[in-house]
């Protein structure tokens, strides 16, 4: 247990971004009119995408005899990066449709 | 900036625009020396790059959901195969930096939700896509309420045991995750699926979370915390708009059980109604309130739709789009179909607004809706879908509804205003109906 309070007070600069944060998601989505939620979760979701940066981490610290990390870092990286760009795609899509319709009105 | 549709794009495009610029950051500039393996790296950011863009772009706009899905449990298994690589590095002691417990926590947190994120997902995508039917078995909530505690003690006893059963019982939380990803997903109902798709959204976000603290990654961390906080809230928003809880969604099988008390009321008699009838019927009318749902989805008929609202437009109809809030399979998803077909803006009506004109209005034509104009909702607390805020289109002179068949809607349960005497029934698929209508309505 004490371990775990230190770990707190040596993260606490991450555990300030974390409560910063929540009150920014809050804040965002509340402004949004629900006609746009399909596309604000499609966005949310290439933002998660962020993990791909965990992914590139993992596979340039691995060891190059050590296959088991990079073929399981490969994959992360290719999934890592089609969340992050399919999720783009997929809301940029979405997004044009409205777009069009706007010009013309 | 995603406040607004017309600025929400550019939004997105900045946010791709620094999403790009962290990956190569991180790429060039990682500050623990320098990257190994960077051709690996590229070959495989290549390939998702080309094939995540090929599938987004090709994806037909109804499928949509279910893409969303599937992108979703993609970061989710990233996330897991992180946790998997890291934790064989804590094991054999490559740890450099930071304290055990708290990399410790952040590895299995990382595991345990990015693998629920991975195969609620696939499950999702799956159910979604029709490949997959809804399964449900008898002490189903009890079941996975023990393997959610299984998933736990797993984490605690990896925590707690010896080195040599390290890794077993790291592995055994690995396994029983994705058995709970899997029935966790398994027996909700397809109404409840956008709630569900927003849930592991936000998972999979919180999961990138803690991956940030396994590198002490800003980035990671801003961005995860971010989604996990934004979707959890889209998530209640969603559920509100349904009128039920959180925790309903999550451990009530929707239409399951509960529907056999609706289902087993006596039908009355329905009447139907002919193409040309409805033709007639909506050319003489002075206002005429189109409500869109999922049927008009699956067939593709967005733009035949438009096409009848010309028509009728230039016959001196007023005619007008209703749209609830969860018409469709996502919030907005029927938003979005209509604007790909160029209907404009002024003519899209919200839930109170429309209640509002109903009342004026001589003929409503519901194309494909179900559970969003089910009068139930309002009057029979028996009703699984009791309290949910509907469309009252019984208040309009005429309603005309166009379904495939009687069968009920994604709720699974019937829907009473289709034997109400002001409501005709205009049997077929949504795209040839409405091309026969034009067809007609040309001839009058």
């Amino acid at each position: 247990m004490e371990q775990f309070f230190n770990w707190i007070t040596i993260n606490q600069d991450s555990i300030y971004i974390i409560v910063l944060m929540i009150f920014a998601g809050i804040e965002i989505i509340g402004k949004v009119p629900s006609v746009l939620h399909t596309p604000l979760m499609s966005g949310a979701n290439a933002i998660h995408g962020v993990v791909i940066i965990g992914a590139i981490i993992v596979m340039g610290s691995a060891d190059p005899q050590n296959y088991l990390a990079l073929v399981l870092g490969f994959l992360a990286v290719v999934l890592g990066t089609l969340n992050v760009v399919g999720g783009f795609v997929v809301t940029d899509r979405m997004l044009e449709m409205f777009k069009s319709k706007k010009q013309k009105s | 900036m995603l406040s607004h549709p017309s600025s929400a794009r550019r939004g997105n495009l900045i946010a791709a625009f620094g999403m790009t610029i962290a990956i190569f950051a991180t790429i060039f500039l990682y500050a623990q020396g320098s990257l190994a393996n960077r051709g690996y790296i590229f070959i495989a950011l290549i390939i998702g790059t080309v094939s995540g863009w090929v599938v987004a772009k090709k994806v037909k706009m109804t499928s949509m959901p279910e893409m969303v899905s599937l992108f979703n449990g993609m970061g989710g298994a990233c996330a897991m195969l992180i946790s998997i690589i890291e934790f064989n590095h804590l094991q054999t002691g490559e740890v450099q930096t930071g304290n055990p417990t708290g990399l410790y926590i952040a590895i299995i947190a990382g595991l345990i939700i990015g693998t629920i994120s991975f195969a609620g997902s696939i499950i999702a995508y799956l159910k979604l896509s029709g490949k997959l039917k809804d399964i449900n078995f008898k002490g189903q909530h009890i079941f996975n309420l023990i393997l959610l505690i299984l998933v736990i003690s797993g984490a605690v006893a990896t925590y707690n045991t010896s080195e040599s059963n390290f890794l077993m019982f790291f592995y055994a939380t690995f396994v029983l995750s994705l058995l709970y990803g899997i029935f966790f997903v398994l027996p909700i109902g397809g109404a409840d699926m956008p709630v569900v798709i927003s849930l592991l959204n936000s998972f999979t976000g919180v999961a990138a979370a803690s991956g940030g603290f396994m590198y002490d990654n800003k980035v990671m961390l801003t961005g995860g915390i971010l989604v996990g906080a934004a979707g959890t809230l889209l998530t209640i928003l969603m559920c509100n708009a349904m009128n039920r809880s959180l925790l309903n969604v999550v451990i009530g099988s929707f239409g399951g059980t509960k529907s056999g008390s609706a289902a087993g009321r006596e039908h009355g008699t329905y009447k139907e109604i002919s193409v040309s009838d409805t033709a007639m019927v909506m050319s003489y009318a002075n206002k005429v309130i189109i409500v869109p749902g999922y049927g008009l989805a699956v067939a593709q008929a967005q733009h035949t739709c438009h096409e009848l609202e010309k028509l009728l437009g230039d016959k001196g109809v007023e005619v007008k789009y209703a749209i609830h809030p969860v018409a469709g399979r996502m919030p907005g998803h029927m938003n979005v179909l209509l604007a790909e077909a160029d209907v404009p803006y002024e003519k899209l009506m919200e839930m109170e607004e429309a209640n509002e004109e109903f009342k004026t209005t001589d003929v409503v034509l519901i194309l494909g809706a179900n559970d969003v104009v089910n009068p139930a909702a309002k009057t029979d607390p028996q009703s699984p879908i009791y309290g949910m805020p509907i469309l009252d289109v019984q208040l309009a002179k005429t309603v005309i509804v166009n379904k495939r068949s009687m069968k009920p809607g994604y709720a699974g349960i019937e829907n009473e205003l289709f034997f109400q005497p002001k409501t005709s029934m205009l049997f077929g698929d949504a795209k040839k109906v409405l091309q026969d209508l034009c067809n007609e309505v040309k001839s009058i």
